[in-house]
């Protein structure tokens, strides 16, 4: 989801060069920093803008799952679809509680969110046609997810580092189910096996976009490298994640939709094809195939909740006044 | 929108009794039955605790971290606090 993160991010600063300098060797001696630390605004900014957009795309994700809660062949299925989808609200919060350690509230985000202002990941502006595709997105997704997150455990920023600890350790559980579906159904009937691989074929690029651009069009990822936001860069997780993944899928007799994938003995990983990177920016900048269609769901929430959100407050504000009156009364 | 935010609240859970409750997160709710409800259900969906603890965030008095060390440093120096710097004879065994 994630290198996505840093898309819109500004990373310039401008305090004094002893600031910095200063900043900079707690950041080198890998002294986590803290909410109430001295830190560069740019510092501070980048983060805001990567773990809201990262909190969206948990958030966000929840809406491509949540179409085949309903549907899911088996209770067994069923339960844990559920759980799954259930976990990816937990990850939104820990992240939305670690950005606003930061000094962004809550509805600061989800304003930003709804109006388009920030990102989530492209990958669930694609639709889930088949119940094969939550297979593929619990094996693919969340295990591109998994690869970009488990250097995010190491971030310089204590709050973020500590909720991607909690979310890898939930997270392997959903690429496992999502292999299994896949798996199921390759080992099935003729008819299933084509769904799983009907699934792989589209989702295995968007997969890859997850990562994010190309490093040498990256603008934003040296100076995240250097604070340590980030360990590893976008190419480099691709590579992990290509490499982990297609000897999974040809286990289960599935091909991936590219011809130039083979692997590459010198460099001890596999080559693959060009990335469409007009498809990734045109889903990115609003035009994918779901984005309409998701905002209009989270936008349809957040004014549907509205009068709980002022009834809870509401009931709130009640009892705290009795409580208060009781209490003068018995004085 | 940024009027009635809805209070935040730290959250503290026991893994199991003979452990201390430990800070784990903090959650959004309009009182303290929701905050211990939402706390339920973001923290602990592995059985990660038997007991939790809801605080609100604006009752911590925190420590200043530009007080560091003035507030911490004094502890270094006083090595004489830890067992290790008193000398005994090994004759006389452990102490």
């Amino acid at each position: 989801m994630y290198s996505q993160g840093l898309i819109g991010a500004k990373t310039e600063t401008t305090e004094d060069e002893a600031f910095l300098a200063a900043f900079q060797a707690r950041i080198d001696a890998e002294e986590k920093i803290e909410p109430n630390d001295p830190m560069p605004e740019g510092y501070r900014r980048t983060l805001i803008r990567q773990i809201g957009q990262h909190a969206h795309s948990e958030i966000v994700g929840m809406l491509p799952e949540g179409n085949w809660i309903t549907r899911a062949p088996s209770l067994r299925r069923k339960a844990a679809l559920l759980a799954k989808v259930q976990d990816e609200g937990g990850h939104g919060l820990y992240l939305y509680s670690a950005a606003e350690t930061l000094g962004v509230s809550r509805e600061e985000m989800t304003e930003e969110l709804l109006s388009g202002k920030a990102k989530y990941s492209s990958i669930f502006n694609y639709p889930t046609l088949t119940w094969a595709d939550i297979g593929a997105i619990g094996w693919l997704v969340d295990g591109a997810a998994i690869m970009n997150q488990i250097p995010l455990c190491r971030c310089s920023y204590g709050p973020y580092a500590r909720a991607m600890i909690r979310v890898c350790k939930e997270e392997s559980f959903h690429q496992r189910q999502g292999y299994e579906i896949m798996m199921t159904l390759a080992r099935g009937t003729p008819e299933q096996k084509e769904m799983a691989q009907d699934a792989l074929n589209r989702w295995w690029w968007p997969s890859l976009m997850m990562f994010g651009p190309h490093d040498a069009d990256s603008q934003h990822g040296d100076q995240s490298m250097k604070w340590k936001i980030k360990r590893f860069t976008n190419d480099e997780l691709r590579q992990k994640f290509v490499d982990a993944t297609v000897p999974q899928g040809e286990f289960i007799g599935l091909t991936f939709p590219d011809p130039d994938l083979k692997w590459n003995e010198e460099k001890g990983g596999y080559d693959f094809g060009a990335i469409d990177w007009d498809e990734f920016w045109r889903v990115v900048k609003g035009h994918g195939p779901m984005n309409r269609e998701r905002i209009a769901a989270r936008q349809k929430a957040w004014d549907d909740g509205a009068w709980v959100r002022e009834a809870a407050l509401a009931h709130a504000e009640k009892r705290k006044a009795r409580r208060a009156a009781a209490k003068m009364a018995a004085e | 929108m940024t009027k009635n935010q809805i209070p935040l609240w730290e959250v503290f859970i026991r893994p199991r009794n003979g452990l201390a409750h430990k800070h784990c997160g903090s959650v959004h709710a309009a009182d303290e039955v929701m905050a211990l409800q939402a706390a339920r259900d973001v923290y602990t969906r592995r059985g990660e605790g038997t007991s939790i603890w809801v605080v609100p965030s604006a009752a911590i008095t925190a420590s200043d971290p530009e007080n560091k060390d003035e507030n911490f440093e004094p502890a270094l120096t006083k090595v004489y606090r830890h067992p290790t710097f008193y000398e005994i004879p090994d004759e006389v065994g452990h102490m």
